[in-house]
C-alpha cells in the first residue's frame, strides 16, 4: 500500500463521520489559529515599532522637560517647559558630536484647503529638525532664514495631509492653506516615513509661537516643548548624553544634588528594549497556544484509540486479505496526519481571519508571517506522528484471528 | 521439484493454545496433502479443531508443533510481511458472517485485496467489476452490505475471494448464516467454480455440504479421523468443464 492509498483511505474514514472528525481536529485548529494570531500581533507591533525607531532617525537624542519643583511643590514631568531656544544654540555650539539640533511646539488644528479640511499634528519647529531625523523632501523645498527668523507664512506638509486636502493630480506647493484662520503658502511635501509619521504639518518654530500656539508656551517666549539632536556617530551617545546634561545642569542653574528639570532620552533604544518585551510576551503567548495543541494532539490520539477499537473486525478483515502490519500502521497514522493537516490548514485559515479581524477592530498593526504558518503546519504534523504513531502501532499489531473474532 | 509438491501439505501439524497457563490443543497431529483442483470439505463439530486448521492453512496461524506448506515452501519460514502479501494474492477467504466492510459498497469490498497487491485503482475497479459479474452480482455494484440479503452479501464475498486469482479458496462455515435454498445456491456456485479449476476448502459441520464435494476430512477433538474420496460424484457435470 502506498502513502498516497494511506490517504485515500483515511480521507474515506474521515469523510464519514464529519462531525466526530471536526471535533477531533477542533484542539489543533484552535492551537494553530492562536499561534498564527500571535505571531501576526507580535510581528505586527515589532514592525510598528521598527518603523517608528526608523521614523525618529538613526543616533537621535531626545531632550524632554522633567519634573519641576515651584515653592517646594514638585510638578509631573512636562508641566512646565523648560527648555529654550538658547539651550539649543547652546548643545549646537558648545558639543562637538551634535551635528544638528531642533526645538519643537506642536499642537493639533483643524488645516483647511478650499473644500477640504483635515485635523492634524501642527509642529513648530526649524530646519534642523527634518536633518536630524534624516527626513528628506518628496517636493519643494525647506524653511528659508528669513521665514524662520520672521514668522513666515509658510507650511511643510506631511504626505498623508497632502494627499487628504489635495486631489491626487494637484501640485501643494505654491497652493494656500489655512490653519487656524492664517493663510499659509506650502513650500514642501515631505518623503513618506511612516502612517503614524506622515500626519503632521511643519510651520517655522516662530510662527507657531507667534500665530497658533504662543498662548500654550507659557511663562517664557523662548521656550520649547522639545528638544532633538543628531549625534554624529554611534559610539558618541554615551558621551554626548552626559554632555548635554552638563550643559544643561549648568544653563538652567540647578544646585548639585537636585534633579533635573529635563530629560535626555535614547528613543531609539528605549523602543529596541520595548521590541525585546514584546518579543518575550509573545514568545510566551505562543507557548501557552503550544499547550492547545499539545491537547489537541491528545484528543486526536484518544479518538484514534476508540477508533482502533472500534475498527478492530475491520482491522482483522484487512489483515485476512493480505494487509501487512505495516499497511495497517500506515492507514491509521494517515488518518491522524489528515486531521491534524486539516485542522493545521482550517487553523491557519482561522488565525489570518481572526487577526485580520482584530487588525481591523482594535486598529492594530499585524502582519501574517509565511514563518509563523510554516511552523505551526510543521507542528501540526510532528503532532500527528507523534500521537497518531501510538494507536496506528496499537491497530497493526493487532492479531487477525482475535480481530476477526470481535464483534 | 515444486511442480511436483501438493498444493497445500500439512504434515503432522499440531496447534497448541495457552489460556491461563493451561495448555489447550486445538489441533493434534494432522497430516493431508491438498492438490490443484480440489474441493475438499473439512468437517467436524463445533471445537473440532476446523477453524484453527482454516486459520494456518489461510497463513494466519502457525503451527505449534510440524509444518504448513504452500507450494512445496514452509509457511513458517516466511516473514509475516511475506505471508500477508500471500493472503492477498494466493489465498481467498469467504467467511460465514461475510466480512464486508459496512462503509464501502460492493465494488470496493470486491476490490480490497487488490490494494495490498499494489495495483492501480482505475485496474482494481475494473477486475472488481469481471469478479461481481462472474458471480452475477454487477447489478448491485454500487450498493452497501446493509442494501443487500444474506447471500447476496456472500456471492460479494465470493466475488472478493476471488479477484487476484488466488491458488485456493478457503471457505469457513460460508452457508452458516444462509437459508437452505440460498446456502444450496451458494454451494453450486463454489462447484462451479471448482469445475474451472479453482481449488476450495470448505469448512463446515454440515453434512449436506459435503456431498457436493469429492473429498471430505473429519476431524474429532483436533484429530484427523477420516479422509474420504468421492471417485466420481457428479459425472455427467465434470465432462461439461
Amino acid at each position: 500500500m502506498t502513502m498516497l492509498q494511506g490517504f485515500q483511505i483515511a480521507l474515506h474514514a474521515l469523510r464519514l463521520n464529519p462531525l466526530r472528525s471536526f471535533l477531533t481536529m477542533l484542539g489543533i485548529v484552535i492551537g494553530v489559529a492562536s499561534i498564527v494570531t500571535v505571531f501576526a500581533i507580535g510581528s505586527g507591533a515589532q514592525l510598528r515599532l521598527q518603523e517608528q525607531i526608523r521614523s525618529i532617525g538613526a543616533n537621535v537624542l531626545m531632550i524632554t522637560p522633567g519634573a519641576v519643583y515651584q515653592g517646594g511643590v514638585r510638578l509631573k514631568d512636562g508641566s512646565k517647559l523648560t527648555m529654550t531656544e538658547s539651550d539649543v544654540q547652546a548643545i549646537l555650539e558648545q558639543i562637538p558630536e551634535i551635528q544638528a539640533a531642533a526645538g519643537s511646539i506642536a499642537g493639533t488644528a483643524q488645516v483647511i484647503h478650499e473644500g477640504k479640511n483635515w485635523n492634524t499634528t501642527i509642529n513648530g519647529t526649524t530646519t534642523g529638525h527634518f536633518m536630524v531625523r534624516d527626513w528628506q523632501l518628496a517636493a519643494g523645498r525647506y524653511f528659508s532664514a528669513t521665514e524662520e527668523a520672521g514668522a513666515g507664512k509658510v507650511v511643510i506638509l506631511g504626505s498623508t495631509v497632502a494627499r487628504e486636502l489635495f486631489a491626487p493630480g494637484d501640485d501643494p506647493i505654491g497652493a494656500q492653506i489655512r490653519i487656524m484662520k492664517v493663510p499659509l503658502e506650502v513650500v514642501g511635501v515631505l518623503d513618506r516615513k511612516g502612517p503614524a509619521q506622515d500626519d503632521v504639518a511643519f510651520v517655522p518654530l516662530t510662527t507657531a509661537k507667534l500665530r497658533f500656539l504662543g498662548s500654550a508656551s507659557n511663562i517664557n517666549r523662548d521656550s520649547v516643548a522639545y528638544i532633538i539632536a543628531k549625534v554624529a556617530a554611534d559610539g558618541q551617545m554615551a558621551g554626548a548624553r552626559a554632555e548635554i546634561e552638563n550643559l544643561l545642569r549648568q544653563r538652567h542653574r540647578i544646585p548639585a544634588g537636585q534633579e533635573d528639570d529635563f530629560k535626555v532620552q535614547d528613543p531609539a533604544a528605549a523602543m529596541e528594549a520595548q521590541q525585546g518585551a514584546i518579543r518575550t510576551v509573545a514568545l510566551l503567548l505562543v507557548a501557552i497556544a503550544s499547550v492547545s495543541l499539545l491537547v489537541g494532539g491528545i484528543s486526536i490520539m484518544n479518538v484514534m484509540i476508540v477508533s482502533v477499537t472500534e475498527r478492530t473486525r475491520e482491522i482483522g478483515i484487512r489483515r485476512a486479505l493480505g494487509g501487512r502490519m505495516r499497511d495497517i500502521r500506515l492507514q491509521f497514522l494517515c488518518e491522524a496526519l489528515v486531521l491534524c493537516l486539516l485542522g493545521g490548514a482550517i487553523g491557519v485559515a482561522g488565525g489570518i481571519t481572526l487577526s485580520m479581524t482584530v487588525a481591523r477592530m482594535a486598529g492594530w498593526v499585524t502582519s501574517i508571517d509565511g514563518q509563523a504558518i510554516g511552523l505551526s503546519l510543521v507542528f501540526s504534523i510532528a503532532t500527528g506522528l507523534v500521537f497518531g504513531f501510538y494507536p496506528a502501532h496499537k491497530a497493526s499489531k493487532l492479531s487477525p484471528i482475535e480481530a476477526l473474532k470481535t464483534e | 521439484m515444486t511442480a511436483a509438491a501438493p498444493l497445500i501439505s500439512l504434515q503432522s501439524v499440531s496447534r497448541t493454545y495457552r489460556t491461563e497457563g493451561v495448555a489447550v490443543a486445538a489441533v493434534r497431529n494432522v497430516s493431508f496433502d491438498i492438490a490443484q483442483g480440489e474441493i475438499v470439505a473439512v468437517m467436524g463439530p463445533s471445537g473440532s479443531g476446523k477453524s484453527t486448521l482454516m486459520n494456518m492453512i489461510g497463513l494466519l496461524d502457525l503451527p505449534s508443533e510440524g509444518a504448513v506448506y504452500l507450494q512445496g515452501a514452509n509457511v513458517a519460514d516466511l516473514t509475516e510481511d511475506r505471508r500477508s502479501s500471500l493472503r492477498a494474492r494466493s489465498i481467498g477467504f469467504v467467511f460465514q458472517s461475510y466480512n464486508l466492510l459496512a462503509r464501502h459498497d460492493a465494488i470496493e469490498n470486491v476490490a480490497l485485496p487488490l490494494v495490498y497487491c499494489g495495483i492501480a485503482r482505475k485496474e482494481r475497479l475494473a477486475r472488481a467489476e469481471a469478479s461481481l459479474r462472474a458471480v452475477g452480482m454487477l447489478h448491485r455494484a454500487h450498493h452497501f452490505p446493509r442494501q443487500l440479503s444474506g447471500g447476496e452479501q456472500q456471492r460479494v464475498a465470493i466475488a472478493r475471494a476471488l479477484i487476484a486469482s488466488p491458488l485456493i479458496v478457503l471457505a469457513d462455515e460460508p452457508t452458516g448464516a444462509l437459508d437452505s435454498r440460498t446456502g444450496a445456491e451458494i454451494l453450486s456456485l463454489f462447484a462451479a467454480l471448482n469445475r474451472t479449476g479453482q481449488t476450495v476448502v470448505m469448512i463446515t459441520h454440515d453434512p449436506g455440504i459435503a456431498t457436493q464435494c469429492r473429498r471430505t476430512i473429519h476431524l474429532h477433538d483436533g484429530e484427523l479421523v477420516s479422509d474420504e474420496r468421492v471417485a466420481e460424484l457428479l459425472p455427467s457435470r465434470s465432462t461439461v468443464s
